[in-house]
């Protein structure tokens, strides 16, 4: 015992001792939340747009304001009719233009029917379709308004509704992804290189041919990271919580436990590259191209797996930080609890066992 | 005298029989004896290093340390063997004493249990024992890794080449301590490319390319060197040598240092003076010549049995 934590408190002096790993290590984490939380986000705001108002009532209006009201539009000018704004888009600074025809307002009282026009900049197709969903929103939510009021409602009533993420915040989605992907490159690149560097330096000839048990070398090199991936995990959440204002809905309890699992499997994956590598550069590039490119390509947190050709979509499955993201999901932003999640745990407990057995079998007692 | 270190007909390849790595070598080391392995990289002197403190299996014969077999009671050699591998070299960011205590934690002692064993060696470290062992010198560095070795009183003590890389000073030191740990009872086997250190060991093995050509004391190696040999110098040496082998009573020669060491094919006055005269009259001035009593490095290029015999043969 004595033998176990010395060996884990020299661990610990390595990582400390290492500005570069220290700064990878709580670096990394920091750099991505506030990145994809504030710079890389899907959202659009205080997009510039045009109005054309050729009706100039009271429906025209109150939808003006109602989109003046957003963070998402700045109205920069109202044009004074629709020829103008070829020349608006070709400045290059607008974004959206909206066009009410005349009698805008009759034609809805009377007709039950009126027509807005809205024209995008699709040279940027994704932003054009946000940008556009934005505004029917909008509008749909001033019909509704306006059909709380008047007897016979007869507009089609648009229901849509973004669960879980009314707004189409691009946070909640990427948090979970962040988790998966911090976690996985701590543990299978930072072990894989530390116990690889041992192979470079010597040292592990050393302990191997000492009285320690070749076990008790690998789970003194897990121990250290175990700690330091939770710490980091603790960085994150509260990162999200304070800067980005994401609440953690189910139960923090669940959410480190199940975190805790990954974080096995992730040590059992690196223990596996290390028995394959030769080299800390080796082990550096197994993880990276070996592990963090399937986990980003597949695991959901950047492109949706439904939309993947079936090939892709069963290779996905066994990509752990896949089963990992849906129950961080469902836990942190769905509130749910262990009785929805213990599918994915299951199939998550059943990797790690698969993987620790694969490595401790791999890891020689001897050099060959 | 019973022997601390057996190998009989041990055999080990690499890369599924691809390459020879030892060959059918079978030796003994007494208990208490300074033994030197001796050879160029690649000869296989790791590979028997390896095979003897179990990181390796053999794929054929056995051997034994202390008695242990060294395939099945690897668990027991682990325990009182002491290893240095070549390319050890420590965890550069420990200090010197956090490096010594976490390698007597791995092997269950305390720096203070088995101080007197390193004393001689730690004492010159002490100094500079909050420092990290990445900014020490090579000898330094070599000194702390003879330490960690030694911290849990090692029955045997397997050295592979500690003085690689360390300067002249260092390396004679290192040496004065080995002696000194062979004086206490403990069995040394250290393996070196540095010829000039073979004479220090009680007995060496000269090895090359998996095999051992030759395993005596020292002495008794370069007594058993056949020719006489010479040593020649010269103003201009880069001549001299394309002079002397275009001589053809030469049998070897070969750059050893500031001489040429050769050796003549028919010995005598008569041939040493022919052999000057041939030299003269080519046009090499101030030239020394005189017998001289081989060294290991010469009997090692020897055995080496170049048959072209020109081949360069200082590694220093």
């Amino acid at each position: 015992m004595k033998q176990f934590l010395s060996f884990i408190s020299k661990e610990f002096s390595h990582v400390f001792r290492d500005r570069k790993t220290l700064l990878m290590l709580f670096g990394v984490p920091v750099v991505q939340i506030v990145l994809f939380g504030f710079a890389l986000t899907n959202e659009i705001k205080n997009s510039n747009i045009v109005i054309v108002d050729n009706a100039k009532d009271l429906a025209s209006q109150q939808i003006i304001t109602k989109l003046a009201s957003t963070t998402y539009f700045k109205i920069s000018r109202e044009l004074m009719n629709a020829s103008q704004i070829d020349a608006a888009f070709k400045s290059g600074d607008i974004k959206l233009a909206i066009v009410f025809p005349a009698n805008f307002y009759t034609d809805l009282l009377h007709t039950n029917k009126a027509q807005i026009q809205i024209i995008a900049d699709a040279s940027d197709p994704n932003t054009a379709t946000t940008l556009t969903n934005y505004v029917n929103g909008i509008i749909a939510d001033y019909q509704s308004q306006m059909n709380a009021t008047i007897d016979v409602p007869e507009q089609i009533n648009l229901d849509v509704r973004m669960l879980y993420n009314p707004d189409l915040k691009g946070a909640p989605n990427f948090v979970p992804g962040v988790i998966a992907m911090v976690m996985l490159l701590i543990c299978v690149m930072m072990t894989s290189i530390s116990i690889v560097r041992e192979k470079e330096l010597g040292t592990m000839e050393v302990l191997l041919v000492s009285p320690f048990k070749p076990l008790y070398v690998i789970l003194a090199k897990a121990v250290p990271y175990l700690v330091l991936s939770l710490i980091n995990l603790t960085v994150i959440l509260l990162l999200s919580y304070f800067a980005l204002g994401l609440p953690i809905k189910g139960s923090l309890l669940l959410l480190y436990a199940v975190s805790t699992l990954y974080i096995i499997t992730s040590l059992a994956l690196g223990l596996l590259v290390s028995t394959g590598a030769k080299s800390q550069y080796g082990a550096m590039t197994l993880s990276l191209v070996g592990m963090m490119l399937p986990t980003m390509m597949l695991s959901g947190y950047i492109f949706p797996i439904e939309n993947m050709p079936l090939v892709l979509r069963i290779l996905s499955n066994v990509v752990p930080a896949k089963w990992f993201y849906i129950i961080v999901k469902d836990v942190m932003l769905k509130g749910l609890g262990f009785s929805y999640i213990w599918k994915e745990t299951l199939i998550l407990f059943g990797m790690t066992v698969f993987f620790l057995t694969l490595s401790l079998r791999n890891f020689k007692t001897r050099l060959e | 005298m019973s022997a601390a270190i057996t190998l009989d007909h041990i055999t080990k390849t690499y890369n599924k029989g691809a390459t020879m790595a030892v060959d059918d070598i079978s030796f003994a080391v007494e208990k208490g004896e300074l033994f030197g392995l001796i050879g160029p990289d690649g000869a296989g002197k790791t590979t028997i290093f390896r095979l003897l403190t179990t990181l390796l299996l053999p794929d054929k014969g056995t051997g034994t340390v202390v008695g242990n077999d060294i395939v099945k009671d690897y668990h027991k050699i682990r325990g009182i063997v002491g290893y240095m591998p070549g390319r050890f070299s420590l965890y550069q960011d420990l200090t010197v004493e956090e490096n010594l205590k976490f390698f007597a934690t791995v092997f269950g002692t305390t720096i203070e249990e088995n101080y007197d064993q390193i004393k001689d060696i730690y004492g010159m470290l002490e100094p500079f024992k909050n420092r990290r062992a990445g900014k020490l010198s090579g000898g330094m560095k070599q000194k702390l890794a003879l330490c960690c070795a030694l911290i849990h009183k090692p029955e045997v003590l397997f050295l592979d080449e500690p003085t690689t890389g360390v300067d002249v000073v260092s390396r004679k030191e290192f040496w004065e301590m080995l002696k000194r740990l062979k004086a206490q009872g403990i069995t040394i086997m250290v393996s070196t490319s540095y010829m000039d250190e073979a004479t220090l060991c009680d007995r060496i093995a000269l090895m090359i390319e998996g095999k051992i050509l030759s395993m005596d004391t020292p002495a008794n190696v370069i007594k058993a060197y056949p020719e006489k040999l010479y040593a020649i110098k010269s103003s201009n040496m880069h001549g001299l040598l394309k002079d002397v082998r275009a001589n053809e009573d030469i049998l070897t020669c070969y750059a050893a240092g500031e001489y040429i060491h050769l050796s003549l094919k028919h010995e005598g006055k008569e041939s040493e003076a022919q052999l000057l005269n041939f030299l003269q009259e080519r046009g090499d001035t101030d030239l020394i010549f005189k017998e001289t009593i081989p060294t290991v490095e010469d009997c090692f290029i020897r055995l080496l049995g170049n048959k072209d015999g020109n081949k360069e043969g200082n590694r220093n």
